[in-house]
């Protein structure tokens, strides 16, 4: 038993819906309870998709359990090929008919349907969400894919994008794209947008481009090796990351195209003197192996950041990102315990947190910027205008939507200058946002559960601090001063001190500085 | 009865035969009713016992996710405690431990089944008593099923409530309590009116806090005001209450019919009675007919999704000048939904229990001018051109009573105005 506040990822039903409501002419018969039908809502409302998912519930109840759940399997899944004439139907159990043992698979299979019927096996208490869609994904390649003749000139499939992925849909197009300008045919895009016939054709590409691993990479080995079909290895986001993507595509397909990338604006507005501010800014990175992978290389090679800790929730992707934070020199974080992010964020003081929308919350708590780099997906990460993340494009996407939570260059020093100004002051946060305290009432942010988080960050070691140097340390703007704080704290006690006066926060300043 | 109390309708859907339907049901487990009990009930932690399901639902239901550090929490099952590696209930000793440690405000503790905790048999009820054993007078833990093979969606505050009940001291004083988990500024309202009706001593459940004193026995009456609370309503009976049947409070009349009838149980002067809701009654009314004029002769189809379904059917089409084509609840008590039914004028299918394909036929052959559905409907139905309300709204935001009658019409009101604000089609 594991007790969990807040997930980063779904069971892996839901994972398999992802794939099968990303596809088109696929359904997907799921034994389950009322109830696990929230799951739906995940897409019409988080990705305001305008179709039902292509799911139906078998919904058996209490009731049931002792009569013939097995019966309501046939019927559900009879009466859902009957009604949506689908060209493919997976099948499967959420985690309560996975305890029934119905194997919905056998049960399937001998209904006689005139279409493939692909049996999915998702283990509900071991796995979560990515697992299931990859895994639903290479069911699908490895039933319905077959062996065939190269197309004539070099094309690709590319693989991994699914319904409810974070920048999915832009990502795919951007990457269209750019494949198109170094004149290679896309084949087949799956799972998002194909049908299971496509999917039958995915045999004739040269080569497979793998955009999310996390929900790809056992079908892209599986064709390696049947299809003789190389894949990519670099995930496309970062403007260093698209290059060597572009290299790697050149070699896996012979193209000597040239590319115009006048687009890529990211790498001048980097280096143009506005940035300045954005040196050794300390960020710590959370989010999905893939993507945090990509932010780290982002943040230190293409912003000048420091990073100061990363981390994954998804164990498969464990020793990638304990590799990435060897590199870094840095501890990695790999877990999916909400809380435990939290406390390390706190211990950390970084000066920015890229991270999910639940990191996003810890620096809301925290008085810490945060953007969003990686799923699990909100509302918010679904814009209605174009925002990729890969590809040019989305290089250029990323330094805006990064810089934008951070106070900025000149405003920074005026803050600096005249802290105690009555309008323009450090709690009323960066000017560009709105919605912060009106003036006059305006106080320093405090964490929603202060003397939870602080009985946690100080323990007794810590030394006090002097009323004379507390406020000084309140002279320190506010994105600035928890660092200001921790360093202090440390070289006081470093330096076995047991009270905190203005002169030690000098000290540790002048110590600290860089 | 004063002069502004529109007669019943000449036949009532009381007797109107019910299309049952079992089959895929689009509705949210009783879990759900933990997002809204963990707000009302301030020193209670809600630990569901189930799987990650389970808490991905809880995060996902409210289709927003609320980062305050919640009162309620999954212990998820692993493999382990399913292939009885580990024996669950010293795993369940050992969560709460952990849990009670770092939360040492909590004073009441639910253990939340669910559907792997019922199918795997997991003895909850041992577990609660053991624990309350372990952690009185400090903690009390009661348990209920929140389970989707149980409950359906707001069945979850019943079963909570009615796992309260058996708990409460007993009384022989003659006290009302009122059921029903209510948004605090609603219940305010509530109180005051009836404390100037000169009713009490009055009992809220769920209390806000479980210093709060309620006791319960043969001299209990008790009033409703979720039309989902059938489990605590036998509950009471069992405990010796007694129940005043009446119209739910929602709109200008239901509110006056449920005071009324608490009224009459308690022998108040009809005098007192005009007096204390005449001002109320005449705000109500005209908040409802401003607020309802987009909805004068338009029609309504609901999908079941919270129970509240026959009485809201009954607001929009007495107060608010509404049609209703079909009125579905996942389902239906006599005994609670009656009074309304009495009132809901003959003519919509009334249905119980959900197939979510064939009901969605219906739907768009009677081609509503409003169609109140769970989430997983409402895109897809709005893409079709069907102006949509999410039942869900309804059961987070103040609707009950006078003083919200207007918000209730202009819930209902908001998806007709804004389709006819926006000039530019979809396509």
């Amino acid at each position: 038993m594991k007790l969990t506040v807040w997930t980063y990822e779904g069971p892996p039903h839901v994972g398999a819906m992802r794939v099968a409501t990303g596809m088109k002419k696929l359904h997907y018969v799921l034994h389950a309870p009322q109830g696990d039908t929230y799951a739906d809502l995940l897409f019409t409302m988080i990705e305001r998709r305008d179709h039902r998912p292509p799911v139906t519930y078998t919904t058996f109840q209490a009731r049931d359990l002792g009569a013939d759940t097995a019966g309501l399997f046939k019927k559900a899944c009879q009466d859902a090929y009957d009604r949506f004439q689908p060209e493919a139907i997976i099948v499967g159990a959420s985690c309560t008919a996975e305890l029934i043992q119905d194997d919905p698979g056998g049960l399937a299979e001998t209904m006689g349907l005139p279409i493939p019927v692909i049996p999915l096996e998702l283990p509900s208490y071991q796995r979560k969400e990515n697992f299931g869609a990859d895994e639903t994904f290479f069911q699908l390649v490895k039933h319905l894919a077959k062996p065939q003749t190269k197309t004539e000139r070099v094309s690709c499939n590319i693989i991994g994008p699914t319904a409810l992925g974070f920048r999915h849909r832009d990502d795919v197009a951007e990457i269209t794209n750019l494949l198109f300008e170094l004149g290679i045919e896309v084949n087949v895009t799956a799972p998002m947008g194909a049908t299971p016939s496509d999917i039958a054709q995915m045999g004739k590409a040269h080569f497979n481009v793998l955009l999310y691993p996390e929900t790809g990479e056992t079908a892209a080995r599986y064709c390696e090796k049947e299809f003789d079909q190389p894949y990519t290895k670099i995930v496309p986001i970062g403007a260093g990351a698209t290059h060597d993507f572009i290299t790697e595509v050149r070699a896996l397909s012979g193209s000597t195209a040239s590319l115009d990338s006048q687009a890529l604006r990211q790498t001048w507005w980097s280096r143009s003197v506005d940035s300045t501010y954005l040196t050794g800014k300390r960020v710590f990175i959370f989010g999905d192996g893939t993507h945090v992978k990509a932010a780290a290389r982002i943040a230190r090679d293409e912003m000048g950041f420091e990073v100061a800790g990363l981390g994954c929730y998804n164990r498969e992707y464990a020793r990638d990102i304990r590799a990435i934070a060897k590199e870094f020199g840095v501890e990695a974080l790999i877990t999916d315990d909400y809380l435990l992010v939290e406390k390390t964020i706190e211990t950390l003081q970084p000066e920015m947190i890229l991270g999910t929308q639940m990191e996003r919350h810890i620096g809301k708590r925290l008085g810490i910027p945060c953007a969003v780099i990686s799923a699990p997906v909100h509302v918010q990460d679904f814009p209605a205008r174009y925002s990729p993340q890969m590809g040019f494009e989305g290089a250029n996407v990323i330094f805006d939507t990064w810089i934008h939570p951070l106070v900025m260059g000149l405003e920074e020093h005026l803050l600096h200058m005249f802290r105690e100004d009555f309008e323009f002051n450090d709690a009323a946060g960066p000017s560009h946002h709105g919605g912060h305290q009106p003036s006059g009432t305006a106080s320093v942010q405090v964490p929603a559960a202060p003397e939870q988080s602080l009985a946690l960050s100080t323990g007794g070691d810590v030394a006090i601090w002097l009323a004379e140097a507390e406020k000084e340390l309140k002279k320190i703007p506010f994105f600035v001063r928890g660092k200001a704080r921790r360093n202090t704290e440390t070289y006081a006690t470093s330096q076995g001190l047991s009270e905190i006066s203005v002169d030690t926060l000098y000290e540790a300043k002048a110590f600290y500085a860089r | 009865m004063t002069e502004h109390m529109p007669l019943p309708p000449a036949t009532g859907c009381r007797t109107a035969p019910v299309l049952k339907e079992r089959g895929q049901r689009e509705v949210f487990c009783g879990l759900t009713g933990i997002i809204w009990l963990h707000r009302k009930i301030q020193d209670a932690f809600f630990l569901v016992v189930g799987s990650r399901t389970c808490a991905h639902l809880l995060q996902s239901a409210a289709g927003v996710m609320i980062f305050a550090e919640p009162r309620f929490g999954t212990a998820i099952l692993e493999e382990a405690d399913l292939a009885g590696l580990k024996d669950a209930q010293a795993e369940l000793d050992r969560t709460v431990e952990e849990l009670l440690a770092r939360r040492p405000d909590i004073r009441q503790l639910f253990l939340v089944g669910s559907c792997p905790s019922e199918v795997i048999k997991l003895d909850l009820n041992r577990a609660a008593e053991r624990l309350t054993q372990t952690y009185a007078p400090r903690v009390r833990v009661l348990e209920y099923s929140g389970s989707g093979i149980e409950t359906t969606f707001t069945q979850g505050e019943d079963a909570c409530l009615a796992a309260m009940v058996p708990v409460l001291p007993s009384t022989d004083a003659r006290e009302l309590i009122v059921i029903g988990a209510l948004p605090d500024v609603v219940e305010d309202q509530m109180v005051a009116l009836l404390t100037d009706l000169g009713i009490g001593p009055l009992r809220i459940l769920p209390a806000r806090t479980i210093d709060d004193e309620i006791a319960v026995g043969p001299n209990t009456v008790f009033a409703l005001t979720q039309p989902f609370l059938g489990d605590t309503h036998a509950a009471l009976i069992r405990r010796g209450a007694r129940h005043i049947a009446a119209p739910f409070p929602f709109g200008e009349e239901g509110t006056t019919a449920w005071l009324s009838a608490i009224t009459e149980e308690f022998n108040i002067p009809r005098a007192l009675f005009d007096r204390v809701t005449e001002a109320p009654r005449r705000r109500a009314r005209q908040a409802i007919s401003q607020a309802a004029v987009p909805l004068n002769d338009k029609s309504v189809f609901f999908f079941p999704d919270s129970q509240l379904e026959i009485p809201l059917a009954r607001f929009l089409t007495r107060e608010c000048g509404m049609t209703a084509l079909e009125v579905g609840s996942p389902y239906i008590h006599d005994a609670l939904h009656g009074p309304d039914l009495d009132l809901l004028p003959a003519g919509p299918q009334i249905s119980e229990g959900q197939d979510v394909d064939l009901q969605l036929d219906r739907c768009r052959a009677a081609h509503p001018d409003l169609t109140v559905c769970g989430l997983g409907l409402a895109n897809p139905l709005e893409a079709d051109g069907f102006a949509t309300k999410w039942a869900i709204e309804l059961v987070f935001t103040p609707v009950h009573f006078y003083e919200q009658a207007g918000d209730l019409a202009a819930l209902f009101a908001r998806p007709l105005r804004r389709k006819s604000l926006l000039k530019v089609a979809a396509e």
